[in-house]
């Protein structure tokens, strides 16, 4: 693939009229600015999240009740985990997508501009409601990210309608911004941007989107179901009313399961972009990583009742969630060997955001083993709600998903800003997370062997010691990502000029454009050969 | 919104739409599913034939009866026996005991559940005090029948079924809808 870059693209710098101040950002439709946008809200975001779990890992620190209430202690383990999911993981995905996709496909701009300020603008009230209702009497959500009925329906606080609210607009912007997605991919490719010559965070982020567009509204008309149930007298969760609450784990898991795959499969696209930069080498198996993305994705809708082994399911199905639970670790172990086949005998450097693919692709694969081990119907009677779900699911999420923003943000930080970030701080960086990630979640996996129930603020005193470990690679976890936030500043204020090409086995339309990239780039569509 | 893009916009907001209203349809979806395999523990909501089919003396069953008030409920709810040793297709009958200590009246409604899930469709109700809403004067007290046989075709695993019902205090959908008797199980 490669492009000519015309003059005109030069001429474009000229009139790059934008508005200044606030108002540039309040009426921008410029992917580029809302890819900003959404990536600085993402972080804001993970640190508000992260706050909270300072304060889980505080109480955690000592059995017994340390400094908040167990009210309070809910509270935070559900606003943690909402904000990490659904305000820093989704939209750090989103702001990449803003920012990386057209610049890839060769479009000037995302196929509905207009429609993009409003996704992403929208996004900080749905944020600041759900916070908000931390403050009202009673408090804010306090039935697990979950929101299992009746903990949500007739057991929650007063407040729950604000969560409600909140949920409802998450999702509206997050299924504008999948349109979006899906429109720009399909209408706006270069000519000659075949799909199978697409790059693959192009691929995911489409199936991605597709995802998004089919879950998004089932979780959208489940908290709706807990909104009238708890306001308005229905009984869809409730048993005296002839509902039934096991079918609200059916219906949240139903969008619960594939929006696990909504904050992987970008993560994919981008570990499948960094690992042939850095290994010289194009990417080894380009066709079946397409195909095997797609199979996870289709299976995602097969597998949701492995949350729901404890309910008392019928042996058959019990075995058919397993069996097709199992048949997901295929495609995802392709992928785990195309990336170690494109690695085999490349000339590989060690920048920030390869080691940060790196650690994404072993430290994901365990997190891959402890899914598997769940899955097994009759171990995962033994293993649910304790800890060794913690573990799984943040070795997924932090060691996978964050750690793919991370090196993607290390590795486009140039193109956006035209600077080179600070190679030292960012190994710093790198290797504080990469320690602290395991001291704090590995041992979750003995604890929850050995018992510990998840979402609650005291223990039994065996699993004293190993908590307070973990709540000691927790701190330095959190204060590792100052470091990042440092190397941020520092680029985006100056550093080393980047060349267009950055990387020196970068490969792309996104550098061919110089850096940092001009306001508008690809106004004439490249040419693709 | 660039001509161009209207039909694929319009098809995915459409597709948005109707996953929405998929949500809902599951509940439908739900209850028909479990209906059809008794897979909740939900018994059927109306009442089975009383031709019982032939009495199968070679085999056993234990029958363990549950009652219990839901919290906001003050009845007092219990069954005669805890358990119960039948033959698959004998019918037997069952009390219970319901006192209502508070000083107004109350409407009950009891909502059955069997475990094993997959027992359920065999077990088979002919009158049940669960079909409909029970009232009570405050003060008083009164035994609630039931009226059941186990199906012969009970598959041999099962050798004990056990039936719980949670009684729940329906005074004021009772007052607002007044007398239209909902369906239990539903
Ligand atoms: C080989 C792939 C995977 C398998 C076999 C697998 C299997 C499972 C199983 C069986 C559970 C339920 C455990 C329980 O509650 O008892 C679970 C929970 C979970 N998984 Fe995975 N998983 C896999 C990959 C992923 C990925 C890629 C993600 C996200 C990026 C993820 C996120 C989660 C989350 C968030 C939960 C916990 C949900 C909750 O109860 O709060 N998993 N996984
Ligand atoms: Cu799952």
């Amino acid at each position: 693939m490669s492009a000519v870059v015309t003059d005109h693209e030069h001429d474009h710098e000229h009139h790059d009229h934008k508005p200044s101040g606030i108002k540039r950002w309040l009426y921008t439709t410029n992917h580029k600015d809302i890819g900003t946008m959404y990536l600085v809200f993402a972080l804001i975001m993970f640190f508000i999240g992260g706050a909270m779990a300072m304060v889980i890992r505080a109480e955690l620190f000592q059995p017994g009740m340390q400094f908040v209430e167990p009210n309070f202690f809910n509270q935070m383990t559900t606003v943690h985990g909402l904000i990490m999911v659904f305000g820093a993981v989704m939209p750090a995905f989103t702001g990449l997508a803003n920012w990386m996709i057209p610049m890839m496909i060769g479009a000037p701009d995302m196929a509905l501009p207009r429609m993009n300020n409003w996704s992403f603008w929208i996004l900080p009230f749905a944020f600041l409601i759900l916070l908000m209702s931390l403050f009202m009497p009673g408090g804010g959500p306090s039935f697990g990210w979950t929101f299992y009925a009746p903990l949500s329906t007739t057991y929650s606080s007063d407040s729950t309608a604000l969560f409600v609210f909140s949920v409802h607009i998450m999702g509206i912007s997050s299924i504008m911004g999948a349109i979006n997605v899906i429109v720009t991919i399909f209408n706006l490719r270069a000519p000659g941007m075949t799909w199978m010559k697409m790059p693959l965070f192009v691929w995911t982020w489409l199936i991605t989107a597709f995802l998004l567009i089919m879950v998004m509204p089932v979780l959208a008309g489940v908290v709706t179901m807990v909104l009238t149930d708890k306001y308005f007298g229905t009984s869809f969760f409730d048993a005296a009313g002839g509902g039934d609450p096991v079918l609200f784990q059916h219906i949240f898991w139903f969008f619960g399961h594939p929006e696990v795959y909504i904050m992987i499969l970008p993560a994919f696209g981008i570990v499948s972009a960094i690992v042939p930069t850095f290994a010289r080498k194009p990417l080894f198996g380009y066709a079946s990583m397409v195909y095997a993305t797609s199979s996870i994705a289709l299976l995602s809708f097969l597998v949701w009742a492995h949350h729901m082994f404890t309910t008392g399911m019928p042996v058959a199905g019990a075995l058919f969630f397993m069996y097709c639970t199992m048949l997901i670790a295929v495609p995802t172990g392709v992928k785990v060997f195309n990336w170690v086949a494109t690695m085999w005998r490349g000339a590989m450097t060690f920048e920030v955001p390869m080691m940060f693919a790196l650690a994404f692709i072993v430290l994901f694969t365990i997190g891959g083993f402890s899914g598997l081990m769940l899955a097994i119907t009759p171990a995962d009677f033994q293993y649910h709600d304790t800890y060794f779900v913690v573990a799984h699911f943040h070795y997924v999420l932090v060691t996978g998903a964050v750690f793919s923003i991370i090196a993607a943000a290390y590795y486009w930080l140039p193109k956006w800003t035209g600077h080179m970030y600070d190679e030292k701080l960012g190994q710093w960086h790198f290797w504080c997370s990469l320690i602290s990630v395991n001291l704090l979640f590995f041992p979750m996996h003995f604890v929850g062997l050995a018992g510990m129930p998840r979402r609650i603020p005291d223990y039994a005193l065996q699993f004293a010691d190993f908590n307070a470990f973990i709540s000691i690679g927790g701190f330095l976890f959190g204060a590792s990502q100052l470091i990042f936030v440092w190397v941020l500043v520092k680029c985006a204020r100056g550093g080393e000029k980047a060349t267009a090409q950055v990387w020196e086995g970068a490969e792309g339309l996104e550098w061919q454009v110089p850096s940092p990239a001009p306001y508008h780039t690809f106004d004439t569509p490249p040419v693709i050969k | 919104m660039a001509l161009r893009h209207k039909p694929l916009t319009v098809k995915l907001a459409v597709t948005a739409l109707a996953m929405f209203g998929f949500g809902f349809a599951l509940v439908p979806l739900y209850d028909v599913f479990c209906d059809l395999t008794g897979l909740n523990g939900k018994t059927a909501a109306t009442a089975a034939s009383a031709e019982a089919a032939m009495i199968d003396t070679s085999r056993q069953v234990v029958i363990e009866f549950v009652a219990r008030p839901n919290k906001q409920m003050p009845w007092v709810f219990k069954p005669e026996v805890s358990r119960m040793t039948v033959h698959p297709g004998e019918i037997h009958i069952m009390n219970y005991l319901a006192e209502n200590p508070t000083g107004r009246m109350i409407v009950g409604q009891a909502v059955p559940s069997v475990s094993p899930g997959q027992a359920a469709l065999y077990f088979h109700k002919i009158e049940c005090f669960c079909f409909t809403q029970q009232q009570l004067a405050g003060g008083k007290n009164m035994l609630m029948p039931l009226q059941f046989y186990v199906d012969p075709a009970l598959p041999s695993q099962f050798s004990t079924i056990t039936l719980s019902y949670t009684l729940y205090d329906v005074t004021n959908a009772w007052q607002d809808s007044s007398a239209v008797s909902t369906q239990p199980g539903e």
